[in-house]
């Protein structure tokens, strides 16, 4: 069978992929920059169809501890929203951390902070890879810079999130989620049935059997010593998906004396910087992080070696570039660019940051 | 006659459910939690529907209820029980999901997810101990404190000026066309147990025969919160509890 390719927004395709990747679950509230996620949903009505349930909850903070309640029982759910609704649910996702449920949330980032506006931003940065809930915890992020790799992600972010029994998020923004592209949305998975979940989740809730202890789904643990060891217990979990899960791209980095940082739709702007840069005759190229964490500090530590300084180009007031400078440890320059309050930077301006901050 | 010739099987009247497991119990003596754990340990097993029940914990007192009773818990953030129900009874529509709410978590934090819960009506079961305080956390103002009543909040008795009046939340969620049943119990007295063992019962049929939302608030007491013995409590129970949130039911769509 040929490939079925379709023009659509990043919303859109995480509302398929999510469908395709036998999803169990979306419970979400409409917020723009993504409401298309949860319209597309009620759309399509994939109850009808793979039997996966859609439901629009009373607010995020409702949708996020309906994910962790569907978590528990071993299914596979998953949430969707935009920065201020995504700051409301972040007590439930230290919640899922803690009790190591695997979900899905995805954030389309808008600027803030506070009501902020509803044009694209990459503020978020922190509050997803620096915790965002309280507690010592990490997400699986990933962060798509095209409408295919939002639709490609939805099923890898499961995929991660139940290997490691950890929550996932999926780190977009405005320009993602709005625009329009060209999309192969992955073939169609099967939802699992109840045995092949107690199978794969020994764990979960789902009503206890004769044969098994009761399973419970808790993060809660009053004895600080053996509180002490489940928190030892996550943290080598969070180094196994270090040393595992690193993802990233290289653009033209192999000849390199300058490089770009830049993740999501700040990427997809830095790509043609590096052209339009190259055609000026400046070596330049891009390091595209695509899991923000676990974060690839190596590749940058290499090419701290190569290059003669680093831009982090992020569309904030300077998130990525802590990690980045840690990466390089100081080895080279690394600089910031950004635009604040949803106005989004053109390639010329990225190559004339380039020209005054790190030449 | 020995101790043996008397502690035969057949001359037992009373046993706790096998359910409930011989861990020792965090409640204060006198505390409702542990009978009202007990009612839902018999009612489950008299069902036979441990293999198809979830509950919820809520955060209060009664946050280590999975401590006691061994079937299948999930233990909520505070306030957000109902809001897990919903999406586990529409992900696994054949299961008893039940949550176990205290009065701060059900009509204080969780008061959203409560009302948007009933309204919409999916099958859960909503057991609901109103002892007018919060317990776990030492005492202080919960919506259900009546007015004049003393708390750590409230020192000089709660002042509807200061702090409104308080909270007959259950009146409310039978209001909401997702109630099937919405009931008010106690478990201080023998004849008190047996009546909320069969809301409880009922309560989980309902569930099973997907009927909507049953509420079962249980008022309670909280001695250690209230400062008074188990028996001064009942008593003050009965005398000042028991006017604001009269026992019986006050929904049934069910007959
Ligand atoms: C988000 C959040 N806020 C506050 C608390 C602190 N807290 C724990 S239990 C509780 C009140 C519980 O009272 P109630 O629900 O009436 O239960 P009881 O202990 O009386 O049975 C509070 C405020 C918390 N754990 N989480
Ligand atoms: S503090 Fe109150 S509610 Fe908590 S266990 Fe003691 S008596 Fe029961
Ligand atoms: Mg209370």
């Amino acid at each position: 069978m040929s490939e079925e390719i379709k023009l659509m927004k990043g919303n859109e395709a995480i509302a398929h992929a999510a469908i395709r990747c036998g999803c169990d679950g979306y419970f979400g509230y409409p917020i723009t920059p993504q409401s298309e996620v949860l319209e597309t949903l009620m759309e399509v009505e994939p109850w009808k169809t793979t039997g996966m349930n859609v439901l629009q909850a009373e607010s995020e903070v409702a949708a996020i501890n309906m994910v962790y309640g569907g978590a528990g029982t071993g299914k596979k759910v998953m949430t969707s929203s935009s920065s201020p609704g995504v700051s409301l649910k972040q007590e439930g996702v230290s919640y899922l951390a803690g009790a190591e449920l695997p979900a899905l949330i995805v954030n389309v980032m808008r600027g803030g902070p506070g009501l902020g506006t509803i044009q694209p931003s990459q503020a978020d940065y922190f509050q997803t890879v620096k915790g965002g809930g309280h507690g010592d915890y990490k997400l699986i992020a990933l962060a798509p810079a095209s409408v295919q790799e939002m639709a490609d992600f939805v099923g890898l972010a499961f995929d991660l999130a139940f290997k490691y029994r950890n929550p996932a998020i999926i780190l977009a923004d405005g320009v993602i989620g709005q625009m329009m592209e060209k999309v192969v949305l992955p073939p169609f998975k099967a939802r699992r049935t109840d045995e092949e979940i107690v199978k794969e989740c020994p764990w979960a809730a789902v009503g206890k059997p004769k044969n098994r202890e009761r399973n419970v789904i808790t993060s809660l643990e009053l004895d600080p010593a053996v509180m002490e060891e489940r928190n030892i217990h996550l943290q080598e979990k969070y180094k196994t998906i270090e040393a595992n899960e690193v993802r990233y791209e290289e653009i033209q980095c192999e000849d390199a004396e300058y490089l770009l940082v830049a993740f999501g739709s700040s990427a997809r702007i830095c790509q043609k910087a590096v052209e339009v840069a190259r055609a000026q005759g400046i070596k330049v190229g891009l390091l595209r992080p695509i899991t923000l964490w676990p974060f690839p500090s190596k590749i940058i530590a290499k090419y701290a070696d190569q290059v003669k300084a680093m831009l982090s180009v992020e569309l904030n007031a300077g998130q990525m570039v802590e990690d980045v400078r840690l990466a390089v440890n100081g080895k080279v320059k690394v600089e910031h660019f950004g635009r604040l309050g949803g106005i989004v930077y053109t390639p010329d301006e990225i190559i004339e940051a380039m020209k005054t901050k790190i030449m | 006659m020995t101790i043996e010739d008397i502690i035969k099987p057949e001359n037992l009247v009373y046993k706790k459910p096998d359910l409930m497991n011989d861990r020792p119990m965090h409640y204060c003596p006198g505390c409702s939690h542990g009978v009202v754990h007990k009612l839902i340990g018999e009612v489950l097993e008299e069902m036979d529907v441990v293999e198809d029940t979830i509950g919820i914990t809520p955060v209060g007192c009664a946050v280590f209820a999975y401590n006691y009773l061994d079937i299948d818990w999930e233990e909520a953030a505070h306030g957000r029980a109902p809001a897990m129900a919903v999406a586990i009874k529409r992900l696994r529509p054949n299961k008893l999901v039940f949550t176990y709410q205290g009065d701060g978590d059900l009509a204080a934090i969780g008061t959203a997810e409560t009302i948007h819960a009933c309204n919409r009506g999916d099958s859960i079961t909503i057991i609901f101990v109103n002892n007018g305080i919060y317990g776990m956390t030492g005492g202080q103002m919960a919506p259900t404190t009546l007015e004049g009543m003393k708390t750590a909040t409230c020192p000089y008795g709660r002042n509807v000026k200061l702090n409104g009046y308080p909270l007959k939340i259950t009146n409310l969620l039978k209001e909401l066309d997702g109630t099937c049943y919405v009931t008010r119990q106690s478990v201080h007295t023998a004849a008190a147990v047996r009546k909320a063992k069969k809301a409880i019962r009922k309560a989980f049929e309902n569930n099973l025969n997907q009927k909507g939302v049953s509420v079962v608030e249980i008022v309670s007491t909280c001695n250690s919160g209230w400062k008074m013995t188990p028996d001064q409590s009942n008593k003050w129970m009965e005398e000042n509890m028991f006017p604001a949130y009269p026992l019986g039911d006050l929904k049934d769509t069910t007959i």
